[in-house]
């Protein structure tokens, strides 16, 4: 109790000095470059009450949870398999790593093209952000795992399933769960810029237009609702983390 | 080599001389493959371990201690030689043999009850059998008031405690300790030494200690191997001749101040020679 106590406190107090200036820069810029707190809450208000706004959240949301579904599964078991191997590891991570430093953007024209307008371009578009991410923190996760947990479960004449799933998970989930939370961000991300370039719907299409029209309200309801949506699931990932790991 | 055979005799089991010993290394050698050289890390080593003996081996840092014990826990092979444990070759690590390693191998995602249990509940042990031997193993090791802890909020000593008892819940009827004390300070490390002491007496396992502590190796055991420098091999054997229910306070007598005298006689040339390579 008492430790949690400064913790809530804390981010209480963290949440109000955003706020104050989130303010003070309405104040300093204008309403027409940035809307203020009030105005914005108000906005979202009026938007969640409309039904139009919820099937564009449901279509991202439907985008998203697909691409982040194939980023976190693909993800894992790609960077276990590229840990384990250590020679294909060794070939696979510069690769990787050159692949995902290569700016998307670039790409986009190609994956319209294989996929068309719609959601299998924005599911590519959150696995090309998500998925080596979390490869690559998997994958890390088993090559840095101390190599006394191996020695242990080979004393312990432990069978293969036993060692993988009652000492080499439980001693690598943190480190995926670190991958998986930073994949989660990109994902949405990705998402969201495939909505952008190439879609008629969704909440990253919204964003595209009330930028074209210039209204400032709305882009900010939208990235006030996609901030607590992103805070939110990443306090519980790490939450989940704290639990089970203990460290 | 004669004086591996004069170790003391177990009252429990009764042998003759020619009892075979319960591990056995003859001309064992290991090398490793660098990236581009190879590194010849221990050997030729011969060691006859008798059943129920206490045994140490002290030896300068980096002269394959480690090496040895990985080979007779069945963790990597020898690269000549032959090694056997209970008269069968070591192959994959052998049924009976309990190992605490040099480095922590606490699991952080157990407290320490879980961590003691934890190859007991893999061997599927009965419940209640698995509740007698970790309670008992919890209190043994002094850990208690720490039961529901977790290996981050101990200290390093306690950590290694808790792979003490993890081992000793096992009941191995060879026990290979690598430097573990190595974390503790001198007062503690003398009082687990007489634990350990009577877990020995206790239990007739036998038991391979590797330390850099010359009192402790002195005190503990019935007989102390001395390495030389790498390649590793055995230089001397001290027979201790110290009674089974001996503990901590033959420090003072004259004999113990003879036994560490001899360890060190023998050292201190092996650590001369790392000295003056090292300058060279
Ligand atoms: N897996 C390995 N690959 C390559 N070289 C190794 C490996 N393990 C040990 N060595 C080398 O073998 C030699 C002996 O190592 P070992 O760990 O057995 O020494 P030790 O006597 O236990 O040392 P310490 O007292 O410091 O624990 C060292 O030079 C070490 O660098
Ligand atoms: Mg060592």
């Amino acid at each position: 109790m008492t430790a949690l106590m400064p913790r809530s406190a804390g981010t209480f107090l963290v949440l109000l000095a955003l706020l104050a200036l989130w303010q003070g820069l309405h104040l300093l810029v204008g309403a027409s470059s940035l809307a203020s707190p009030t105005q914005t809450v108000s906005k979202l208000a009026s938007l969640l009450a409309a039904g139009e706004f919820w099937l564009n959240i449901s279509e991202t949301m439907r985008a998203f949870v697909a691409a982040f579904a194939i980023s976190l599964f693909g993800g894992i078991a790609l960077g276990i398999v590229l840990g384990v191997r250590k020679l294909a590891g060794n070939v696979a991570e510069p690769i990787l790593t050159t692949l995902y430093s290569i700016p998307k953007v670039v790409l986009y024209p190609l994956v319209l093209l294989c996929f068309g307008l719609g959601i299998s371009a924005k599911i590519a578009f959150g696995v090309m952000h998500g998925l080596i991410p979390i490869t690559l923190f998997s994958m890390n996760a088993i090559r840095q795992m101390k190599p006394v947990y191996r020695r242990t479960s080979q004393v312990m004449r432990l069978s293969p399933s036993q060692s993988a799933f009652t000492v080499i998970m439980p001693a690598i989930l943190p480190e995926i769960i670190s991958g998986v939370r930073l994949g989660f961000s990109l994902t949405l991300l990705g998402v969201l810029i495939g909505e952008m370039f190439a879609s008629q719907r969704g909440l990253g299409f919204l964003l595209t237009s009330a930028i074209n029209i210039g209204q400032i309200d709305t882009i900010m309801a939208i990235a006030l609702l996609l901030t607590v949506f992103a805070v939110t699931c990443n306090a519980l990932m790490m939450r989940f983390d704290r639990r089970l790991t203990h460290r | 080599m004669s004086a591996a055979l004069g170790a003391k005799v177990v009252p429990l089991a009764p042998q003759t001389a020619t009892a075979p010993a319960h591990a056995r290394l003859r001309g064992v050698t290991r090398v490793f493959d660098l990236p581009k050289s190879t590194l010849h890390a221990l050997g030729p080593v011969d060691l006859d371990l008798a059943k129920g003996e206490f045994f140490s081996v002290v030896g300068p840092s980096g002269c394959g201690k480690s090496t040895l014990l990985d080979i007779l826990a069945g963790l990597s092979a020898p690269q000549s030689g032959t090694a056997e444990f209970e008269g069968k070759p070591i192959q994959g690590v052998p049924d009976g043999v309990g190992v605490v390693f040099q480095e922590d191998a606490s699991f952080p995602w157990l407290n320490v009850r879980d961590n003691v249990a934890f190859g007991l509940r893999r061997a599927g042990m009965d419940p209640a059998e698995i509740n007698r031997r970790v309670d008992y193993a919890v209190g043994f090791m002094g850990l208690k008031d720490f039961a529901a802890s977790y290996p981050a909020q101990l200290s390093g000593g306690m950590r290694q405690r808790v792979c003490i008892a993890r081992t000793l819940v096992m009941q191995p009827r060879l026990i290979l300790l690598d430097e573990p004390f190595g974390a503790l300070d001198q007062q503690t490390r003398l009082l687990m030494g007489d634990e350990l002491l009577r877990l020995w007496r206790e239990t007739s396992a036998t038991i391979l200690l590797i330390t850099h502590a010359l009192d402790e190796a002195a005190m503990l055991s019935d007989r102390v191997g001395v390495m030389s420098t790498r390649p590793g091999t055995f230089i001397d054997f001290v027979e201790t001749g110290w009674e089974r229910d001996r503990d901590s306070r033959v420090v003072s007598t004259p004999h113990f101040g003879d036994i560490t005298a001899r360890l060190w006689e023998k050292l201190r040339i092996e650590a001369l020679k790392i000295m003056s390579a090292g300058k060279g």
